[in-house]
């Protein structure tokens, strides 16, 4: 394979398993003897546990055992901080990580109290319903606000308050800014993010083999190693005596993470009493409460401006829902405050966030993680002061754009990766230029008002956002070049179908000259790689593929070393092409890779000191930060203005991911994206009572968007390279998802002439209904 | 509690199987833990996303909302058996490939069963009538867009 396939639109490696049902998922995994566990959750989301009693549960036949908290001894305790708060001058955290079984207290609804195990789940489920339990129920704290006020009910009565953090942040000196101001425009926002809600909800199968000595658990995750390594402790094994196998899982977006769920924690722990392995499957009512959400912030943000439409500083007090227990530290809110800075220059920026507890369940990230909340607030804000400051939309934009020779740009604040945030390369204004090109803003005005005259009404939305991706600490690789000449690549992140087999083998084809179908890549499997952090922040590519090319230079240079001995001549004299070492300009005179991995494994006589055997190298690669990917949305939508029927007629995205690997995966990164921004914007609310009840827990009441809502996207793309890896590569997961709620809100009120009816979009999601109730007493 | 179980005979991918089955064993569980063909998925178990989607004697349906006992003396068609004997793609199947019509696959079964069945129907649909006929399975990775190029392109290549 001459070739490169970097860069090209390679089909996929991994499809077949998949299109032909011979994929494993982890409920493909049946083992012998297998039992099954079912959970009894709270049905309320604050109560005092008085009494729960199993007996009857115990006395059904295929009942193996019951546990409550009590019952775990030892085991039970809180789960362990995730990520612990960054180095923030001043920072308030207070650590509750939740616990395996709920004991004396249950804080959100859906938590677990008791685990039953059955010989099969239909029984297991059963026996559910045997349990006899007493709850003193308490108030609720759903409201965010209400939740801080004085005589709010507690989460975690120890804390004494329901701060689970507060973090204030700055960049030069806002106040000393808006007093030069000519103009501030200050308003409230919601910003509420929903579930991620994969196809495939969480499970785990753990088998404890006795005679082994040895602990195997199937669990979707995106992060196998650090599952592992926390599990290990817990059950006071060896890291070596345990294997986490991240199958092939449907979906992750972000919760199948190593959460450390109550589940994962106890299945294993089963499966060593009874020395029988466990199934646990979510099912999808359980995943509404059982599995994170990610909810909502209510932000009082000004901007302040000059009169030709630069902004001066932003400042930025918010709230963010962080549900019962905060293992996963800030990084949502985080996010938020970071990303809201956005491709602007804001000079002066004062921003503070208190992290609340709620009765709800746990809020981690999900796909975006923040970033969503941050980039609505900033363009929304950007929206009304180019009304008020009668400046285009898309103008005042560009007027504050950083310009193209200001990177490396340093916007100082701490960033969810611990380092200052500080954006690489990038070179925004063309990306806008594309979007306003392909959705046709020019000639839009006309096209409405066109439309206006026959009845019809149009809008258009654009909107600008930058994503923090790709960050550190790191990922490692194995590259190997096996006897029957093919490379197998081992990586320690998991797979959620971002296309890792596809892309880790197009870096590797290219180095070692096979084809990318003979490249074969194991994701997520501690036994094959030993070491890694996960797939989160959009940095698979980024980061494990930068050590998977690492590995294979080295192996390619192995390879070149071991055929310039065997045909006794340079390594610049050889070339590596079609799976054989062949000599520059004399084809005949070849060695296949295969022959070369046999004679890396001698079986007789002396090697030198030092050789190590085999085609075969480790490495990992480590950013010193994260690569700033940036974008531009821009919509055009139909609103019925009677019904608030929304129509998308035009969709596009222009989006700069630094080099591309392969286009064709990264153009359905971007699509899947987009349709789970337009879900969020549109179609997808968590409706919860004053109670913390979820009062649409189905996919029939919460609304994943289907092909008749998600539209066709237009791509277009620029490049600018990342300095921070040799790959130059940026990011890309995420993107598709972060700015879409303020392009709806901008669309929208342009569509139904709502600035002149005195409305203004100030949260999200949206929906038909929410806009009736918005706008029944605006004038027509 | 005793168990209501009965003898049911069943053909699946053209295979002839009999099994004692509990009367409440949901065809999706039969499928995929009785009988072993867990290419069928389960999203949701109540009807709405479609990754459980089957063939019922030719006809999609969703194999969550039905008892295994119900398809007895019924032919059901899997994922299993879309491709040829020595593994040659359906057409869809090779459409799904070559348009990216996947990325975690899980959801891909049902949809897979649900638009062979409307390609039986209609070999030259417009991309509306695609869209509605795929409106009733959910795929959370893709935006749907892939799918539907696939299933026009599948189309086209099915006419001949």
């Amino acid at each position: 394979m001459s070739t490169r396939t970097f860069g090209e639109p390679i089909k996929r490696n991994e499809d077949r398993r998949l299109l032909t049902g011979q994929a494993l998922f982890i409920d493909d995994v049946e083992l012998p003897g297998m039992l099954h566990a079912a959970f009894l959750r709270s049905q309320v989301a604050h109560a005092k546990i008085l009494k729960i009693d199993v007996s009857q549960a115990l006395r059904r036949p295929g009942v193996v055992a019951a546990y409550v908290a009590d019952d775990l001894g030892d085991y039970w305790k809180p789960g362990p901080l995730l990520v612990p708060p960054p180095p923030i001058a001043g920072i308030v955290f207070n650590q509750r990580t939740q616990v395996p079984l709920a004991k004396a207290k249950v804080r959100h609804v859906g938590e677990p109290l008791v685990m039953v195990i059955a010989e099969s789940r239909y029984i297991a489920e059963d026996a559910l319903d045997d349990i006899n339990i007493e709850l003193v129920q308490l108030p609720a704290v759903v409201d965010l606000e209400k939740g801080l006020s004085a005589g709010a009910a507690l989460v975690h009565e120890d804390v004494g308050s329901n701060v689970s953090a507060h973090v204030h942040q700055t960049k030069g000196n806002y106040a000393a800014a808006a007093v030069k101001a000519d103009c501030i425009i200050k308003r409230r926002f919601r910003y509420e993010h929903g579930i991620s809600s994969p196809i495939e909800t969480r499970g785990v199968v753990a088998q404890w083999d006795g005679r082994a000595n040895q602990m195997t658990i199937w669990d979707t995750t995106q992060a196998p190693v650090f599952v592992r390594n926390g599990l290990a402790g817990m059950l006071g094994l060896n890291e070596r005596q345990v294997r986490v196998i991240a199958p092939f899982v449907g979906g992750g977006f972000g919760p199948k993470i190593m959460m450390f769920y109550p589940e994962e924690v106890l299945l294993p722990w089963v499966s060593m009493k009874l020395n029988r392995p466990i199934k646990w499957i979510e099912d999808r009512l359980e995943h509404f409460f059982a599995t994170t959400h990610e909810r909502g912030q209510i932000h009082d943000a000004e901007m302040a401006l000059t009169r030709d439409g630069r902004i001066l500083g932003i400042k930025d007090v918010f709230l963010h829902d962080g549900g019962a227990y905060d293992p996963y530290g800030l990084t949502v809110p985080i996010n938020s405050q970071c990303t809201l800075l956005g491709p602007y220059v804001v000079p002066n920026y004062d921003s503070a966030f208190t992290q609340v507890f709620t009765n709800q369940t746990l809020v981690t990230p999900y796909r975006g993680a923040g970033r969503q909340h941050g980039v609505f607030v900033m363009e929304r804000l950007l929206d009304f002061a180019a009304h008020e400051l009668n400046i285009d939309r898309t103008e005042i934009r560009r007027r504050n754009l950083i310009p193209a020779d200001a990177f490396p740009y340093k916007n100082e604040i701490i960033f969810q990766d611990f380092q200052p945030l500080e954006y690489d390369s990038g070179n925004y204004e063309p990306v806008l230029d594309m979007a306003l090109e392909a959705i046709g803003y020019k000639a839009f005005r006309e096209e409405q008002a066109a439309a206006r005259r026959q009845g019809r009404h149009l809008g258009i939305g654009i909107a600008c956002y930058v994503e923090g991706t790709g960050i550190g600490p790191y990922e490692g690789a194995k590259v190997q070049v096996q006897s029957n000449g093919k490379v197998s690549i081992a990586t320690g992140i998991g797979t959620q179908g971002q296309g890792h087999f596809t892309v880790f083998a197009q870096i590797a084809a290219d180095q070692l000259g096979v084809a990318v179908t003979d490249v074969d890549v194991v994701t997520g499997d501690t036994d094959q790689f030993y070491w890694g952090a996960g797939t989160f922040a959009s940095r698979g590519a980024v980061v494990a593929g930068n050590a998977v090319n690492e590995a294979s230079k080295v192996v390619r240079k192995k390879t070149l070393k071991l055929a310039s001995d065997l045909f006794e001549c340079a390594e610049e004299d050889l070339v590596i092409e079609d799976g054989k070492v062949s000599i520059v300009g004399i084809p005949e005179k070849f060695v296949s890779l295969g022959d070369l991995a046999r004679q890396a494994n001698p079986m007789r006589g002396a090697v030198q000191p030092g050789t190590e055997p085999g085609l075969e190298s480790t490495q990992y690669f480590g950013p010193p930060r994260g690569a700033t990917a940036n974008g531009v949305h821009a919509m055009i939508v139909e609103m019925d203005p009677r019904t608030f029927d929304l129509k998308i007629l035009k969709y596009v995205v222009v989006h700069d991911c630094g080099i591309v690997i392969n286009p064709m995966i990264l153009a359905g990164q971007i699509q899947g994206g987009v349709a789970q921004g337009i879900g969020n914007a549109f179609y997808e609310k968590l409706a919860f009572d004053d109670q913390g009840q979820l009062l649409n827990a189905s996919l029939a009441d919460y609304l994943l968007p289907t092909a008749l809502e998600v539209p066709r996207v237009e791509l277009g793309h620029t490049v600018t390279r990342s300095p921070l890896n040799p790959m130059g590569i940026k990011g890309a997961g995420e993107a598709g998802a972060i700015p879409v709620g303020p392009l709806f809100a901008q669309a929208i009120e342009d569509a139904l002439d709502l600035k002149r009816r005195g409305v203004e979009l100030l949260e999200i999601p949206l929906s038909p209904s929410r806009l009736f109730e918005l706008t029944r007493h605006a004038p027509r | 509690m005793d168990t209501d179980d009965h003898e049911m005979t069943v053909t699946v991918n053209g295979v002839n199987f009999q099994r004692r089955v509990e009367s409440r064993t949901l065809l999706s569980d039969f499928l995929r833990h009785d009988l072993g063909l867990a290419g069928t998925h389960v999203g949701c178990e109540h009807g709405v996303c479609g990754a459980c989607t089957i063939l019922l004697d030719g006809e999609p349906v969703r194999s969550c909302l039905m008892f295994a006992v119900q398809a007895e003396s019924r032919e059901i068609s899997t994922v299993e058996g879309l491709a040829g004997i020595d593994g040659e793609y359906h057409p869809l199947q090779q459409a799904m490939h070559d348009h990216h019509g996947l990325q975690c696959g899980y959801c891909t079964p049902g949809i897979l069963m649900t638009m062979t069945a409307f390609l039986e129907e209609n070999l030259s649909p417009s991309e509306e009538q695609v869209r509605e006929a795929l409106s009733g399975n959910l795929c959370r990775c893709t935006g749907y867009q892939n799918i539907v190029d696939a299933v026009i392109s599948a189309a086209k290549r099915m006419r001949g």
